[in-house]
């Protein structure tokens, strides 16, 4: 590696400027925590203590974590699990970014992992640090370890002898093995962990101190701005440049135009010159009419070939036919975009034998693999370093931005920073896939269900980059390779007691789409917006109210307490729904509905209640209030739970009402905040959080697993308000019209 | 050269006539609260205080500042004192506020909402809820915070007013 140093530049000392206009940069935590580390590539080895924690002389500790912070709070929740198994306060423990030469490989932040998974490896490693200290101090105080106690990090024996942690291993290493077998605390005993400790990051967030990967500057960097047409087309169609003019921004001082096949950018010395020249450089593109288009993308994915697995087949969906009660109901879930409110950005700096890549991907040992490919570099001679930049809910543009600051570096010969500019964030971003689904479902005369079945269409995930696919060639392709990313068994039907249900997924070939990839919840919301709406029909039908109908059908504990805590939070008074608008406000033209619902992506549970009301002259859905209730396990931080519930309860309502990907034939048309609009303040509904705490049962993940139930809810509310189903969303207004003429 | 007044400092730029506010603000002078999110004026992430009013730094052509007063997050504490008369503080009673809220998430729009939300407070001291949404209503939030933000400009507007009738800020430590 040409760099051993931190590589944050100094302030550029440009202009003179008075006393208040300078702060400090922050001094990074990594300075610090790099002196006990070997400076070679990584992951460190995980069964070494060493590389879970380090002890400073100062008495504090260094924990190392490998998932990402991105303002959901993990990166303050697993020190909380730390700081309790070693007894230190909070104020004394630290952690630092993620870097493949620092940090353990713990797989990447996604699926709601930081707690889940990295709570019990961190949790286990600290019981593991403290039971090495106390035998140390059991040696130096010339005592039993089972007689000594722990507060701050100081090892208390009888009498007036201690010791710290700091005195005893300080700046040293552990050189011991992590065996896992060191015994955690009971959780009654719990002081941290299950509370809502303040979050470390939020007062540097709140004072404008904290460093975004927006930030950081390299020595001798060029901005850099990638070129491409202003939406995507189909993900097999890639780019395809046809010719440029580069005398088009030779007028821009110090620009140049850096190309690799099909994939081209500028550089230039300030930046907002290469925001011109970005804008100017003149490129004719090829622009095939591939694509759907919004009109035809259903029929398309519908009629179109799909490989078909069953994924649940259980007992006999024939009893459909005599059940008492039926309901089919089919829906379609649009494209959504992730669009961070910060566009995404990398930092590289390329030799001929080494790479430094600087950016927010969520798993730094897969980007850097993906680095190392595309440039033709050994593993270990390329380091990745995660910084935090905007919430991203899920695989925006992050991989993207990286191989293109990779590529731009390798192609100037300099350092480069790559801002995406907004169109490229909107119209690049590999969007939650769209999705149709038809449910049927049954039920007896006493309100149980009786059989249940749903098939869905979508594509996957799409594994190559753009950057990678204009720069080498390299054909588009999805991930998984094989059917398994499908209609989820677990929001679709798996909270009830069903004797009979089938799921059946159709896979449609994305190459012919838009470029897919996995978004807050995935999938999950279109799937409970149909799925529930089903379950909601029989209990219209069977005229029983549809929380007790959902109650009388649900035997699980965690299904059960979830949606009994929704609906006690919403003061949930038993009826069958109105579907009519019977609860008409004659003089604003408005009527109010009631809607409930379940759901999940993975191992939690969720429940939801809507209250919404609909203008039935304009087509104008509001919603007024939504409760969210959450069974995620042990909940560490509930703090940072509740916010993850506010948060998804916020953008479901977004997404819902307003969130859509707009495409023609040659490509995406939603290119910034006023076509593809998300929830502003005015609309925002009131929120009311709702944990179930599990004390004595593992974190399992807290991120994402309200947001497929409040979908649910908002369109049941909708039924109870207007006595019409939704099959569409986002509840435009002209949909809106259009189902109640 | 264009000369700009920046957190009641004078800096000179020899950035082109047309260059956007915010391009001297996070490239020539690295200030970490004014933040690039849309160039569009769209989004609010780029806010900053000019003669006292919230703009948006990413479409202001440097060429029409002169002379104006220029307040980014790095100056608001400054500000706010110099607004309300008060001892300056490290932090204001919003970011106060936002903290006690646990507000934030990733934070990167908070540049905004505390330019914007200042800006707010200094109008009207007690504004209602309504009010708020209403003068927020041009700043976007993608983790979905606004009923925290909501929550906490109400707590700040009761903080000020407990501050001017007890005068305890004028009691408070200058930075």
């Amino acid at each position: 590696m040409k760099h051993d140093k931190p590589f944050l530049v100094k302030r550029r000392d440009l202009l003179k400027a008075g006393g208040a206009l300078v702060i400090p940069f922050q001094l990074p935590a990594m300075v610090r925590a790099q002196a006990l580390r070997d400076p070679k590539a990584g992951p460190p080895d995980p069964e070494q203590i060493d590389s879970w924690i380090a002890i400073h002389q100062d008495n504090t500790a260094t924990v190392y974590i490998g998932f990402a912070e991105l303002g959901q709070g993990c990166s303050t929740a697993l020190l909380q699990v730390a700081a309790e198994e070693l007894d230190l306060a909070m104020d004394q423990v630290a952690t630092v970014g993620l870097d493949t030469h620092l940090t353990p490989n713990q797989g990447g932040t996604y699926s709601s992992s930081a707690i889940r998974v990295g709570g019990p490896q961190v949790q286990r490693a600290a019981a593991e640090a403290r039971q090495a200290l106390l035998a140390m101090a059991a040696e130096q105080l010339n005592t039993p370890a089972e007689s000594l106690s722990v507060t701050r990090g100081v090892v208390s024996g009888p009498g007036t002898a201690e010791i710290s942690y700091g005195a005893l291993i300080g700046e040293r290493r552990f050189n011991q093995p992590f065996t896992g077998t060191a015994p955690v605390k009971d959780p009654a005993t719990y002081t941290l962990v299950a509370a809502p400790v303040p979050r470390k990051d939020i007062p540097l967030k709140a004072n404008g101190t904290y460093l975004y990967i927006q930030h950081l500057r390299l020595p001798g960097m060029l901005h850099g701005r990638i070129v491409r047409p202003p939406g995507q087309g189909a993900y097999r169609d890639g780019v395809r440049i046809v010719a440029v003019n580069e005398d088009s921004i030779s007028h821009i001082p110090g620009a140049r135009v850096l190309r690799q096949n099909h994939f081209i950018g500028v550089v230039v010395p300030r930046e907002w010159d290469a925001v011109k020249a970005a804008r100017e450089l003149e490129v004719t593109w090829e622009r095939p009419s591939t694509l759907p288009g919004n009109d035809a993308l259903f029929s398309r994915m519908e009629n179109g070939p799909t490989n078909d697995r069953v994924v649940v087949d259980e007992g006999d969906v024939a009893a459909f036919d005599e059940a008492y009660v039926k309901t089919a109901f089919d829906g379609t879930g649009p494209y959504q975009a992730h669009v961070p409110f910060a566009p995404n950005c990398a930092l590289a700096d390329v030799s001929d034998s080494a790479a430094l890549v600087m950016c927010s991907t969520q798993d730094v040992y897969n980007t850097r693999t993906s680095i190392a490919n595309l440039l033709g570099l050994e593993q270990d001679n390329v380091r990745v370093q995660y910084h935090e930049a905007a919430g991203t809910f899920g695989h925006s543009c992050w991989d993207d931005v990286a191989q293109a600051a990779a590529l731009m570096s390798h192609l100037a010969g300099r350092p480069v920073r790559v801002q995406f500019m907004r169109q490229d964030e909107h119209g690049w971003d590999t969007y939650g896939p769209a999705h149709i689904g038809k449910a049927k479902a049954s039920a007896d005369r006493n309100g149980k269900l009786v059989s249940y079945e749903y098939e869905g269409w979508q594509h996957h995930w799409s594994l190559v980059e753009t950057s990678a696919q204009t720069a080498l060639n390299t054909p588009a392709a999805e991930w998984p390779p094989v059917p398994v990313q499908q209609v989820n068994p677990l929001t679709l039907g798996g909270m009830y007691d069903i004797p009979n249900r089938h799921l059946l997924n159709h896979h449609v070939d994305g190459l012919d789409y838009l470029k897919g990839a996995w978004l807050r919840s995935p999938l999950d919301l279109s799937f409970a917006f149909i799925s529930e709406q089903a379950i909601d029909d029989l209990a219209w039908q069977l005229e029983m109210d549809p929380w007790q109908f959902r109650q009388q059908n649900i035997s699980d504990y965690h299904w059960r307490d979830v949606l009994d805590a929704a609906a006690e939070a919403a003061n949930w008074q038993p009826r069958p729904a109105r579907a009519s608008n019977a609860n008409a406000n004659r003089n604003s033209n408005t009527v109010t509905g009631r809607g409930i619902g379940v759901g999940t992506h993975l191992a939690s549970y969720g429940g939801a209640v809507a209250e919404i009301e609909v203008n039935t002259e304009t087509g104008e859905v509001r919603i007024l209030h939504l409760y969210g209730a959450i069974d995620a396990g042990l909940v560490v931080n509930t703090s940072n739970v509740e916010n993850q519930i506010i948060g998804q309860l916020v953008q479901t309502a977004s997404r819902m009402l307003l969130e859509e990907v707009t495409f023609d034939e040659t490509g995406v048309t939603s290119l910034d905040w006023a076509t593809y609009p998300i929830l502003r303040f005015e609309q925002c509904p009131a929120v009311t959080p709702v944990i179930v705490q599990r004390l004595e049962e593992a974190p399992s993940g807290a991120g994402e697993e309200v947001m497929a139930a409040a979908a649910a809810a908002i369109a049941n509310a909708f039924f109870d308000a207007t006595g019409k189903r939704m099959t569409m969303y986002p509840f435009t207004p002209e949909r809106v019209l259009a189902v109640l003429a | 050269m264009a000369t700009l007044t920046i957190n009641g400092a004078t800096i000179e730029t020899d950035a082109g006539d047309d260059t956007p506010l915010l391009y001297v603000l996070t490239d020539e002078l690295q200030l970490q609260g004014p933040r690039f999110g849309c160039g569009l004026a769209q989004c609010g992430s780029c806010s900053v205080l000019v003669d006292g009013v919230e703009n948006r730094a990413c479409v202001m052509p440097i060429s029409l500042l002169a002379n104006k007063d220029i307040t980014t997050l790095e100056g608001i504490t400054s500000y706010y004192a110099a607004a309300t008369g008060t001892g300056e503080r490290r932090t204001t009673p919003l970011q106060d506020a936002l903290v006690q809220e646990q507000a934030l998430q990733c934070g990167y729009c908070y540049n905004g909402m505390i330019i914007k939300g200042t800006e707010l407070l200094l109008n009207n001291p007690a504004p209602t809820e309504a009010e708020i949404r209403s003068a927020m209503n041009g700043h976007l939030c993608r983790c979905g915070t606004y009923p925290k933000i909501i929550s906490a400009i109400l707590r700040a507007a009761d903080a000020m007013a407990t501050a001017k009738i007890s005068g305890a800020d004028n009691q408070e430590e200058t930075a």
